[in-house]
């Protein structure tokens, strides 16, 4: 029974740590139909970010963290993403590709690619007992972290004049701007949004695994991008749906599979994502006004 | 994406037609016959170089046709090396580095090319069963789906330690693959494209590259020309995978992922996804690129001192140039467009 629980804890704990990484692809991709691999890279800088400041009070790094993701985020808006607006999707995706390899290689160069250890808050680490089950304190954090994060989102752009613009650029960006929303505005706040979602993940990636790497973004963001697939392009509760499900699947049959088997377990996620595409090519929950009307 | 000037060419005689793919065999037979007299180092890049275009090639068929960008086939490359590898290896190699081998696999020593075609033939037939579902998806979606390929493929290949032998190195394969025998490939590779874009299927492919829905409403079948392209496509990476594995003469699950992926995708976009011509002219690019940037990189010696960059320096001005060109000029150096006939009407 508490081998149970604590399994379902973990699912639940690694499965909203991708569906908020999805959430911050979705994000970018409702208002500007953008697959920003680079999204990884906002992951692996601002854990880097944490590294440099190692040592000082934990607010600062915390906030450093938000910074350099956040700007780093606005940044790539600007120098790539900005002049490719209206160009197709597969050019934008092209770009973020470019952007997030030149991201990598930049800090491969500057601090080299080997994983550097970091012992960021590790009284996280420990494990308390609720109703006689032990279970460790880091996964409660990510639990609640990332429900504190999706109900603040959610509050966001249901409840505020910006978050009703997104919503709007979401559905259909060329009538909104018609209306009277500013592009660049709302698309540099999705940036940003997706900059705090990214350092979030850092963060809480970092305390758990205790090693930063250059590529420690784009291992994370390959399988959210997935998740933000079967969950239906477009869709932001398809987004934090899909991540939740491939990241709690994975972590489920490391419980259930054979031993032997075990390492194959993404393979299996995977497979049994195209299967699901194979009955439903638009994903879970299928996004309004994706498909081109004629 | 331009248009490119297919239909222009078929107004004239068979020559001009062909004169692309003629323009371009003698183009890369003449860059392999120069490198031949070059020193040995340098023929050895020139051989990478040949076999990395094979890869470019590969990846064009299928991107360049569909529109739909592929990360996923470095994995088919990884399935064409690990295939050929273990059926060309000496038993008694494999003996040594994969004891649980299957018996059947274990006792094959087959020749090399018999080896090379079948692991660009099991590319090819994981292509087709992984693109029974895959291409369905809208264009982005499929890429994404493509990606995913490729770290399943890592995965698998890189656990199973029973047949490729995990994250240890394959080696005592037979390093067969020299200049010519990647020439040899290169050249039948871009005829393959070649033969291929001139079809029918392809025609229609292109299509609905320009325009996914009138393509369907003209009664294209986009998912299944789709398959067929991304086919040819593994076939022809495959072949590439098989090359790289019996030219370095090890294969390295590390070696068929991220940075390969990042190498080949960024020589079709700088060169130009649209046409064969970009494909061509992006590894040609490329590889001299990296050659030069390799000798920045070892520095020059001036007086007693060397003044070299730090080594990585390639990979980051590599990625740089490719966001440029997809900032500045997204359909890449050829700009989708194929060699024209010089000589006017023929």
């Amino acid at each position: 029974m508490e081998h149970f629980v604590q399994t379902l804890v973990d699912a639940v704990s690694v499965g909203s740590l991708y569906a908020l990484t999805a959430l911050g692809i979705g994000l970018i991709f409702g208002v500007m139909r953008l697959i920003n691999f680079a999204h990884g890279e906002l992951i692996t800088f601002a854990a880097y970010a944490l590294l440099a400041l190692f040592g000082l009070p934990t607010p600062v790094m915390l906030f450093g963290a938000i910074v350099v993701a956040v700007a780093l985020a606005l940044i790539t808006e600007r120098a790539a993403f900005r002049p490719l607006r209206n160009a197709d999707p597969t050019t934008l995706l092209i770009s973020s590709f470019a952007v997030s390899f030149f991201l990598q290689k930049l800090l491969i160069l500057v601090v080299g690619s080997r994983l550097k250890g970091l012992d960021f808050l590790p009284t996280l680490g420990r494990q308390i007992a609720i109703m006689g089950v032990r279970l460790q304190l880091l996964q409660i954090t990510t639990i609640l972290v990332s429900a504190v994060l999706l109900v603040a989102l959610t509050w966001f752009l249901r409840s505020t004049r910006l978050g009703l613009q997104m919503r709007a650029a979401a559905e259909d960006f060329r009538m909104a701007r018609v209306l009277g929303v500013r592009a660049n505005r709302v698309i540099a706040v999705a940036f940003a949004l997706s900059g705090i979602l990214a350092a979030a993940v850092s963060c809480l990636i970092v305390v758990q695994t205790g090693v930063v790497q250059p590529r420690m973004g784009l291992q994370l963001v390959v399988i959210a991008f997935v998740g933000t697939v079967i969950g239906g392009l477009g869709s932001l509760t398809g987004a934090a749906l899909g991540g939740f499900l491939v990241g709690a699947a994975s972590i489920l049959l490391q419980a259930l599979l054979p031993p032997d088997l075990r390492v194959f377990r993404e393979a299996f996620v995977f497979v049994a994502v195209a299967l699901i595409l194979l009955f439903r090519p638009q994903g879970l929950i299928p996004a309004r006004g994706l498909k081109e009307r004629i | 994406m331009a248009p490119a000037d297919v239909t222009k060419a078929h107004d004239y005689g068979i020559l001009p037609r062909l004169w692309p793919l003629v323009a371009l065999l003698a183009i890369v037979a003449l860059i392999a016959l120069s490198a031949s007299f070059a020193p040995i180092v340098l023929q050895r890049r020139a051989t990478q170089g040949l076999i990395n275009l094979v890869a470019v090639v590969g990846l064009y068929v299928f991107v360049g046709n569909s529109g739909v960008l592929s990360f996923g086939n470095v994995a088919f490359m990884a399935v064409g090396a690990y295939v050929s590898a273990l059926l060309t290896m000496k038993p008694t190699a494999k003996a040594v580095f994969l004891p649980d081998l299957p018996g059947l696999i274990a006792h094959a020593e087959w020749p090399t090319l018999a080896g090379g075609l079948a692991g660009g033939s099991a590319a090819a037939v994981v292509a087709f069963l992984v693109g029974l579902p895959l291409m369905r998806l809208s264009g982005v979606s499929a890429s994404i789906a493509t990606f995913a390929v490729l770290v399943v493929a890592y995965i698998v290949l890189g656990n199973w330690t029973a047949v490729t032998g995990g994250q240890n190195s394959l080696m005592g394969l037979p390093a067969y693959v020299d200049l010519w025998t990647a020439l040899g490939w290169a050249l039948a590779a871009i005829v393959i494209a070649f033969v291929y874009q001139e079809t029918r299927s392809a025609l229609q492919l292109r299509a609905s590259r320009e325009d996914e829905a009138a393509a369907q409403a003209a009664g294209v079948n986009v998912v299944r020309h789709r398959l067929i392209a991304f086919v040819i496509s593994a076939l022809l990476s495959g072949i590439a995978g098989v090359l790289l594995a019996h030219f370095l003469g090890i294969v390295r699950v590390e070696n068929f992922y991220l940075d390969l992926t990042f190498l080949i995708v960024a020589m079709l976009i700088i060169g130009g996804r649209g046409s064969l011509t970009g494909a061509v002219a992006g590894a040609v690019v490329i590889a001299v690129l990296t050659e030069l940037l390799r000798q920045i990189e070892i520095g020059f010696q001036i007086g007693q001192t060397t003044i070299g960059a730090p080594p990585g320096v390639g990979d980051v001005i590599l990625a740089l140039i490719m966001l440029l060109i997809i900032l500045f000029r997204p359909n890449g150096l050829a700009g989708g467009r194929e060699l024209t006939w010089p000589f006017g009407r023929g």
